[in-house]
């Protein structure tokens, strides 16, 4: 497969924007939702992590613990229909649902030295580094949108819905005017 | 603010949260045989203790897990939290 010569992110204009916020498009990010009994989770391509709120990841692909039963699998553009077949493969056994959803969220990838202090403005969750490290993903709040935290070194990618993408760029530009000069 | 301790992924926002109701009620098993007031009692009348309370509550912003609660309705204090197949602590 290839990706549509159409494709589009909602984020394609924001660029400058991005940079102004030290982050990055990160474009039509593969993403597989995965929901199937833990018990099963040793016949997985991909190591699942077991434990809430962690993620496990290699230079294409990532596992993140969604819940007890679901993960979501991410790789690069055009890798979703593989990862759909890798998954029904290894679970064609048991009973699982696995679903293409790279429609579903955008990513950027937060990259400044002060990331984790530009969210921790707009978001609930406690992003101290003595609990928040790499290795670690979250589904939160930014603002008033959902999001899905995911926190590796040096590099923090952040999934928004499409709808929302737009508003926590802006709502992260806010954040960055009004904290200009602390920490940047 | 409150912060609620998901069995799952452990303290939280309230905003990350929804109500559910009380929590423990149970599907009369034979639907067809309770009476109209039996049906709306199930349906409708709940507890409203002042104190210690068995409520449902929902992780929507994160895992998107049901989870059981004892909270005190006077203070707002989450007493407990508890997966949905284990017992309510003691
Ligand atoms: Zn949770």
């Amino acid at each position: 497969m290839t990706a549509d010569a159409r494709a589009r992110s909602p984020l394609a204009a924001r660029a400058a924007d991005l940079a102004t916020i030290g982050a990055e498009l990160v474009p039509f990010l593969a993403q597989v939702d995965l929901r199937v009994d833990p018990t099963h989770a040793g016949i997985a391509p991909y190591p699942l992590p077991l434990e809430p709120n962690t993620a496990w990841h290699d230079d294409h692909y990532a596992a993140l613990w969604l819940g007890p039963d679901e993960w979501l699998i991410l790789g690069p553009a055009d890798a979703a229909g593989e990862i759909v077949a890798a998954l029904e493969t290894a679970f064609a056994d048991v009973d699982r649902s696995v679903v293409d959803v790279s429609a579903n969220r955008v990513a950027i990838a937060l990259t400044s030295e002060d990331r984790l202090d530009l969210l921790s403005h707009v978001c609930p969750l406690d992003l101290d580094p003595r609990v928040w490290s790499a290795g670690r993903c979250a589904q939160t709040m930014l603002g008033r949108a959902q999001a899905i935290l995911l926190e590796r070194a040096g590099t923090t990618p952040v999934l928004v819905r499409p709808s929302f993408a737009d508003y926590v760029v802006n709502l992260l530009l806010a954040v960055r005017g009004a904290t200009s000069g602390v920490g940047a | 603010m409150l912060l609620i301790r998901c069995p799952w992924c452990g303290p939280r926002d309230e905003i990350e949260f929804r109500y559910g109701g009380q929590a423990g009620l149970t599907y009369p098993p034979d639907p067809e045989a309770v009476s109209d007031e039996e049906w709306a009692d199930y349906l409708f009348m709940r507890d409203n203790p002042k104190g210690p309370f068995r409520e449902r509550w929902f992780h929507a912003a994160g895992c998107r897990r049901w989870f059981n609660a004892v909270r005190d309705t006077a203070t707002h204090r989450f007493i407990s939290t508890y997966r949905l197949d284990e017992e309510p602590p003691a």
